[in-house]
Order: C-alpha cells, then structure tokens, then sequence
C-alpha cells in the first residue's frame, strides 16, 4: 500500500507542476487560470456527453499508452506506434470493404485480425533492424512513421476512394465490420456518443498486458531484456528475439486504435484521423509509471483534457485548446526529469531545519 | 528529363534544403557531444513563430521598417536557444532521458506558437501577413551555405571541435584529459538551438510572410535523418539535405512530368518517403555505414 502511495505520488506532483507552469502561461495570454481549467476539467463530469466523451477519447490513449508500455519494459522506445495505428486502421477498412458481404460473426473478427497483424507487422520492422543490425529504433519508428502516412495517404486517394468524394477517406467499410457503441446496452447514453466495445477492448488488453509482462516466460523474458540485457543474455535469453517480439506485441496494441475509429466510430479509414494519438501514448505511458493500472489514469486525464480543449477554444476569450498539447509537453518534461524534484525537495529540506 | 534538371528545380532545391541544413548542423553539435536530438522540430516551430510575430510587431506596431525582419531573426534565435537550454538543463544537469525529453518539446511546441497566437492575434494558429519587403529570402541562404564551411572548420580545426567529438565518443577520456564534459554538451546543445532557429525563421520570414500551424510539417525529422544519411559530417549532411531538398523541388515538378509504363503519374507519396527509406536502409548499413558517436544518448556521471 505504501508503495502504492509512493508511485502515485510522483506522478501527481509532476501533473500538479505542469498545471502551474500552464497556469502562468494562461495569466500571460491574458486569461484567469482557474476560469480556464474549470473548463478544461469541469466539462468532462457531465453525463452522458461528458463521461461519453471522455472515455472514448481515452480509448485510442490506452492502446497507445500499452504499446509505449511494452516497449519499455523491453528497453525500447516506440516512437513509432502513431505510423502503426495509420497502417492498421487502413488494414482494417480495408478488410472491411473488400470482405463487405460477409456476416458480422466472420467480418469482425477478420477486421480486428487485420488491425492486430498490421500494427505487429510494421512495428517488428524496426525491432527485426534492431535485432539484425543494430539500428536505432527511435530513429527507425519516426522514419516509419511518415513512410506510413504517406504510404496509406497513397492508397486512400488512388486506390480506396469512392470518385469523386472531395475528402481524403476510404469507401465506407461493409455493415458485417460494424461494432456496436456501448449506447446499446448502457441506458441513458445515446448512440450519438462514439463510445464502443473497443474501449471494453482497451481494458481487456490492460488486464491481458499484464498478464503477458508479469505472469508468462515471455513477458519476463521481455522484462529481463529490458532491466539488465547483459545479465539477460548470460542467463540464455536471446535479446534479439525479444526485441522483435517486445516491437511486435507494442505494434499490435497501437494497431488496436483502428478497430475503435474504423469499426466503432467512423466506418471507414478517414486520412489524417490521428490526434497525435501515438505520441501521446509515450505521456501517458511515462505518466502511469509503464504500469497497465497507471495507463488507464493517464490516459483518462489526458482524455478528460482532450474533452475540455473544445470547451476551452469555445468559451474563453484567449486560450486556445493548444493549452492541452502545451500541458502534456510540460507534464512528459516534469516526468522526465525525476531528478528535477528530488533536488527541489533537497533544496527544500535544507532550507527548513527542523524537519526531515 | 531535361525539366528535373532545370534551374526552376536547382534553385528550388536550395530553397528546400536551406531550413535542413541549418538544423542538420545544429543537430551536428548536439549530437556529436553526445547528446541526442529528436528535438529540431520543436526548436523550429519555435524559431518559425517567434520570428514571424516579432517582425510583425516589429514592423506594424514599432514602425521599424526593413528592420524588423533582422530582429525577428535574432528573436528566432533567442526562442531556439531558450528552447534548447530547457532541453539542455533537462538532459545535462537533471540526467533526463535524452528521447523522452525531445519528445517532450516536440509536443509542447506544437501548442505553445497556437496558444500565443491565439492570445495576440486572435487567430487560430496563424500570425499576420507580413510586408512582402520586410522579408529576407536571401540572407538565411548564405548564412546556411556559410555555416556548412564554419562548422567544418569549427568541427576539425579548432580545440573546441577536438573536444567536442572526444566528448561525444569518450567522455571519460576527455574528462580526464581536462575537458569540462558538461560544459562541451550546454554548448553543443545551444549552438543546435541558435542553428535551428534561423532554420525555422528562414520558414516563416524567408521562404513565405506568416507562421501558420504547424509549418515546419516535419522538416524537423527530414534533418534529423539528413544528419544520419550525412554520418554526423559537416560537408556530408549538406550534400544529403540537398539530396533530399531535390527529391521535394523534383516532386513538385513531377506530376504531368514523368509518367510510369501505365500512362499515371508517378504518386507525390512516394517520393515524399524517399528521404525515411534513405536513412533507414543507411543506418541498417546497406549502403556504406553509418555510426553514431559512441556516447550518443547515454548522460555523462563523473566518477567520484
């Protein structure tokens, strides 16, 4: 319990400094900081539209969040899964459009295949150069990342559009490959909100992640890679199949985000969908300290931000709803440099005699 | 054929790769020291707002005249190196993770030049037309070409260049022979912030009159990976940012251009990915091999 308190402690400070620093930033554009985030929090709590929102925009970040997650538990930083999640949400429509006919009972489980095997393929890519030559994954990922948008950009405006459509988005995929939002079955949540079972999904794969990294051969395997790779290797684990399993199991988890979009909210792969979803998910990785518990509270409150951001642009006089992007920037900074604080309470102890 | 290789293009080219090879060299720095720097594009957005709002004001409120783009640029430059000493005191002083902290900065200021511009231009991202004669498209061009020659120069004739690569290949060694590691990598870092800066300002006051959303649209990473293909050498990194400068001045000309066998145009995507295949097929070793300084990434612990 106490070492619960001890790892939630550290994140709340960091979160706590960077809605100072925001603060002050707000008070310099020329708005009242407590106006503002009243907005910014205020209009997730309402239900259904609040609430609705709010954990559908935390979908997508879970999944996210996990893949980041998996990634460093390997040692690894997947800067790539916003590339993976483009690549497998045009997999999955495209599964979608092409099988249309088929009954939901096989399209369904095709669709979220295509996602889940896309996003696994195009992440064990850097994971195999890794393994193989020793290149950086870091540099790797942001190089497959804008070879993955231009890439499905490619296909959507040539291949994917229905002619003539003025917007850059696929042929809408077929009703099989439909899954349903949670407004079905929770009553007093309209079906209006994009809400679906993939957020469902999303807390599965929080539960399975765990699992995988904590109670199997692999995920310890994986674990061992990533804390000590040289005690690894002299203990007979093979470092570079890790990597490209540790890459893999990341890319599906990012691949995930195209089963909610396509099948649970929009019904066809829309160009461009991403809100910066894959960076995002290295905030809310960092945040919840790569714990699944702790991905699941980061990416509710970077949801709950997202939410509020319309609010903000809407009803304040100067904000924008780039004080979100500004806040994440400052909490993964804060996150960052841990240190920062220690030496901040040190400086603090010092100052006040007395106490220890 | 004979249009790809046309002065329309050559020139084009130049345009292009400018804000490349000022980032790229300022990459140089950082990253030969040792310190990683998936940061450029922050530090250009920053550069590419500050500038662009500052000549504005400069010129609209201050009535400086054809002298207000010349503060714009050192304001560019005093945001890249305010960006970088962030980074900097991050990484070096408080041992952050160097890719985590880039990422950091990165995300922030996609939405610090929207946030600000918002509250004094009341626009949505974007920052007031700017006078088309209170611009400079020529003078980040030479300064660009010129700090390709400085930096070799800098980089393997003077002390300061000798120190900064031990720094970033043994910083142990270089600590023992009397070299300040940390001081090395502050400076290899700002110099990457004032480098980037004139990059990003080059954008918004150079090559168009406004910062608009997001305008360097990646032009961040293209360096980064101008910086790899180059293999962190001054003269090599030009040559590979107007390589990948001709690929985007090629892809503008292209379409109507250059048909494949079928009749179609060759699609713009795929020579937008030229450059990202480039360097991953480079960094993999395929085509001779890139290797990055050996204390890249890791922060310097002096032994006590």
């Amino acid at each position: 319990m106490k070492n619960l308190l001890k790892e939630l402690l550290f994140p709340l400070i960091a979160v706590i400094a960077a809605f100072v620093v925001g603060g002050i930033l707000i008070l310099l554009v020329g708005d009242n900081p407590i106006t503002a985030y009243r907005l910014l929090l205020g209009s997730a709590l309402s239900w259904p539209d609040g609430i609705g929102y709010t954990l559908f925009h935390a979908t997508p970040l879970i999944f996210t969040g996990l893949a980041v997650l998996v990634g460093f538990r390997c040692g690894l930083f997947n800067i790539g899964a916003e590339g993976q999640l483009y690549v497998a949400a045009f997999a999955t429509a495209w599964v979608g459009i092409t099988f249309a006919n088929l009954p939901a009972v096989l399209l369904v489980p095709m669709c979220c295949v295509a996602a889940i095997l896309m996003g696994a393929f195009w992440a064990a890519i850097p994971g195999v150069l890794k393994a193989k030559f020793g290149s950086h994954e870091v540099i790797n990922t942001i190089m497959l990342n804008f070879i993955a948008v231009a890439l499905v950009s490619y296909f959507t405006q040539y291949h994917y559009k229905v002619p003539g459509d003025p917007i850059l988005q696929s042929a809408p995929i077929g009703w099989g490959a439909h899954i349903a939002r949670l407004g079905k079955f929770v009553p007093g949540l309209p079906q209006r909100i994009p809400l679906n079972l993939a957020f469902l999904l999303a807390l599965l794969c929080c539960l399975l992640v765990y699992l995988f990294l904590w109670r199997t051969k692999w995920g310890y395997e994986i674990r061992s890679t990533g804390s000590n790779p040289s005690a690894a290797e002299y203990g007979g684990i093979s470092i570079g199949k890790q990597i490209v399993i540790a890459m893999a199991v990341s890319g599906a988890l990012a691949g995930m985000v195209g089963i909610n979009d396509v099948m649970g909210y929009r019904y066809r792969y829309y160009d461009g969908f991403s809100d910066q979803y894959g960076f995002t998910g290295i905030a809310v990785a960092l945040l919840g300290r790569n714990h699944p518990v702790g991905v699941i509270l980061a990416a509710l409150l970077f949801a709950v931000l997202q939410h509020g951001g319309i609010y903000v642009d809407g009803f304040s006089e100067h904000v924008t709803k780039d004080i979100v992007q500004v806040l994440q920037g400052i909490i993964i900074l804060f996150v960052a440099a841990e240190a920062f604080f220690k030496y901040m309470s040190g400086k603090l102890r010092i100052k006040s005699p007395g106490k220890v | 054929m004979r249009d790809i290789f046309s002065v329309a293009v050559l020139l084009s080219t130049i345009r292009v790769a400018t804000p490349l090879i000022l980032a790229a060299l300022g990459g140089m720095f950082s990253e030969r020291s040792g310190v990683i720097n998936i940061a450029l594009e922050g530090k250009m957005l920053a550069g590419a707002f500050t500038a662009a709002a500052v000549t504005y004001a400069a010129d609209e409120k201050l009535h400086m005249g054809s002298a207000s783009p010349w503060i714009g640029l050192l304001a560019a430059i005093a945001a890249g190196v305010f960006i970088a000493a962030i980074y900097a005191v991050a990484c070096i002083r408080f041992k952050a993770d160097q890719v985590v902290s880039g990422a950091a900065i990165n995300i922030l200021m996609f939405g610090l030049p929207g946030l600000l511009s918002g509250a004094f231009f009341l626009s949505s991202g974007s920052t007031p037309q700017i006078p088309k004669e209170h611009l400079i498209p020529w003078t980040p061009i030479v300064i660009a070409f010129g700090a390709v020659l400085l930096s070799w120069y800098v980089m393997y004739r003077t002390p300061f260049g000798l120190r900064l690569r031990s720094v970033g290949e043994k910083p142990e060694a270089a600590d023992a022979a009397g070299v300040s590691v940390n001081h090395i990598r502050y400076s290899g870092v700002l110099i990457a912030g004032v480098l980037a800066g004139i990059g990003g300002a080059y954008l918004s006051i150079g090559q168009s009159s406004l910062y608009s959303r997001n305008m360097t649209a990646g032009r961040g990473f293209i360096a980064l990976a101008a910086l790899i293909f180059g293999k962190w050498k001054p003269v090599q990194t030009m040559l590979a940012c107007l390589l990948f400068g001709f690929t985007e001045a090629v892809s503008y000309v292209l379409p109507g251009l250059v048909k494949l066998p079928s009749g179609n145009d060759i699609p713009v995507q795929f020579i937008q990915m030229v450059p990202y295949v480039l360097t991953i097929v480079v960094l993999a070793g395929f085509i001779g091999s890139s290797r990055p300084p050996k204390a890249l990434g890791i922060p310097y612990q002096k032994e006590k």
